[in-house]
């Protein structure tokens, strides 16, 4: 199955996504990786707000190069998803809909998503030259200070994904 | 005796560090057009055409193959028979890195202490390895390693007795384990005998090498050519979406150990395979 979707994702629409299908995200989605999550998983355990609104939005885990003059971003790949699950499931409570990254997983996380009716994409890692080509916009958004890990806010057309884990519990990466 | 400058090593350094970034060589290229050919799964067809075309991508469009530039490992064969005038040397290697990474637009992937996490903002320091050389030549290999797949290695400790299937079933739990996270199709350097720290050096070198570059130890050739089959009948394929392509290249480096001991290596890499090397 093949869906294009527009961002912001609903609910309704992440209950259609089934784990192997082709998704095509246009819209706004915010990359964050390693240090940045730690940093909202901390500032969410001291009651602060985050520095962007998780409700209906997809985290992209992605660490770019820097762009040349005239590029929007540099090469702009998937990251390993594992090493967010510790943040994520605090993550999906706050209405995070969707992640973008690769590989498998935890329980814990598959759990979270059914619980609040998320989906997890997994995009190709090391294209991260094709990829770029689907980002139009890029700004740091939060967190400056931690350069190829600060926050961006991205503005995509027709990122190519596939549905690695759907809001039901099932897993690409078992099916096989 | 030779005299070799440092700003020499500099410059070869910082030159190596963005062409292998932009730029696969040839024979992991062809490795992975290959792959297309084999690979049963339609999904996993796809995939490959979507490295191919960002290969294609990186070099017209100048953008790196994959954001994750590494952290740069360098293997340094120093010449006994040179003389090195200018700066010590560890920090003209470091300097290339560092010029390298900023002006080829690399991603600076490097934090100074593992521990508080502050990014060193420029990919240095590199992690340098040194060997003296009969000659009067330095050879300076570049291979940038990403860590998706530096993560999914490991050393193991076997036992005597656990013999050559002991190494092959290290090896393929290691493989599996590894999965989607090291972005296959992956190439895998293993090494084996030495010490704990000798043979993870082995594996590192191992991937160096041409991809699948046979061994030229029989029973190590026959190993190697064992163990790509058997990865590739893993079913992990292109991505980890499931396929027939899960490695392109399996080299293995052998050397004596301990009456005691059987240490085995795997260090994993994607199909972002770098390296290259330079003679000065
Ligand atoms: S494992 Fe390799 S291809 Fe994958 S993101 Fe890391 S460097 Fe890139």
């Amino acid at each position: 199955m093949e869906h294009h979707i527009r961002m912001p994702l609903t609910k309704d629409k992440v209950k259609e996504l089934k784990a192997g299908d082709y998704v095509y995200i246009t819209g706004t989605l915010y990359s964050a990786r390693d240090a940045a999550h730690k940093r909202m998983y901390e500032s969410l355990e001291k009651g602060e707000v985050l520095p962007f609104p998780l409700e209906n939005q997809i985290i992209y885990y992605m660490g770019p190069t820097p762009g040349r003059e005239g590029q929007v971003i540099g090469s702009a790949g998937p990251t390993t998803s594992g090493r967010m699950d510790k943040y994520t499931p605090c993550l999906l409570n706050q209405g995070l809909c969707g992640m973008i990254g690769k590989g498998k997983r935890s329980e814990e996380v598959l759990s979270g998503m059914k619980q609040n009716t998320a989906v997890y994409f997994a995009a190709v890692g090391g294209a991260g030259a094709l990829l770029s080509k689907c980002i139009k916009k890029s700004e740091v958004i939060a967190y400056e200070d931690l350069g190829t890990e600060a926050v961006r806010k991205l503005y995509a057309e027709n990122f190519p994904v596939i549905v690695a884990a759907d809001s039901e519990g099932n897993d690409i990466y078992d099916i096989k | 005796m030779k005299i070799i400058e440092s700003v020499q090593i500099t410059e070869a350094v910082k030159e190596m560090c963005i062409e292998v970034n932009y730029k696969l060589s040839e024979d992991m290229h062809e490795a992975l057009r290959q792959a297309g050919e084999r690979e049963e799964s339609a999904l996993g067809v796809q995939i490959l055409e979507q490295l191919e075309q960002n290969m294609k991508i990186a070099a017209e469009s100048k953008i790196p193959i994959c954001q994750d530039t590494g952290m740069t490992v360098v293997f340094m064969q120093i010449g006994q028979d040179v003389r090195i005038e200018g700066d010590y040397i560890e920090d003209a290697v470091n300097e290339g890195i560092r010029r390298g990474y900023k002006e080829g637009y690399l991603r600076k992937s490097v934090v100074g202490d593992p521990i508080f996490r502050k990014n060193t903002e420029d990919n240095t320091p590199g992690v340098i390895h040194y060997e003296i050389v009969p000659g009067d030549k330095i050879k300076i290999t570049v291979a940038p390693k990403g860590f998706g797949s530096e993560n999914m290695s490991r050393v193991i400790m076997l036992k005597p007795a656990d013999g050559i299937t002991g190494v092959k079933q290290a090896v393929l739990e290691t493989v599996k384990a590894a999965g989607a996270n090291a972005c296959p199709p992956m190439v895998i350097g293993v090494g084996i005998g030495g010490t704990f720290e000798k043979c993870a050096l082995l594996a590192k070198k191992a991937l160096t090498r041409k991809v699948a570059s046979y061994s030229d130890i029989p029973y190590v050739r026959e190993l190697e050519k064992e163990l790509l089959d058997e990865i590739n009948g893993l079913g992990i394929g292109p991505a980890g979406f499931g396929g027939t392509v899960t490695a392109v290249g399996l080299n293995i480096e052998t050397c004596p150990t301990h009456i005691a001991g059987l240490p085995v290596a795997v260090n994993i890499c994607c199909h972002v395979n770098r390296h290259i090397t330079r003679v000065l």
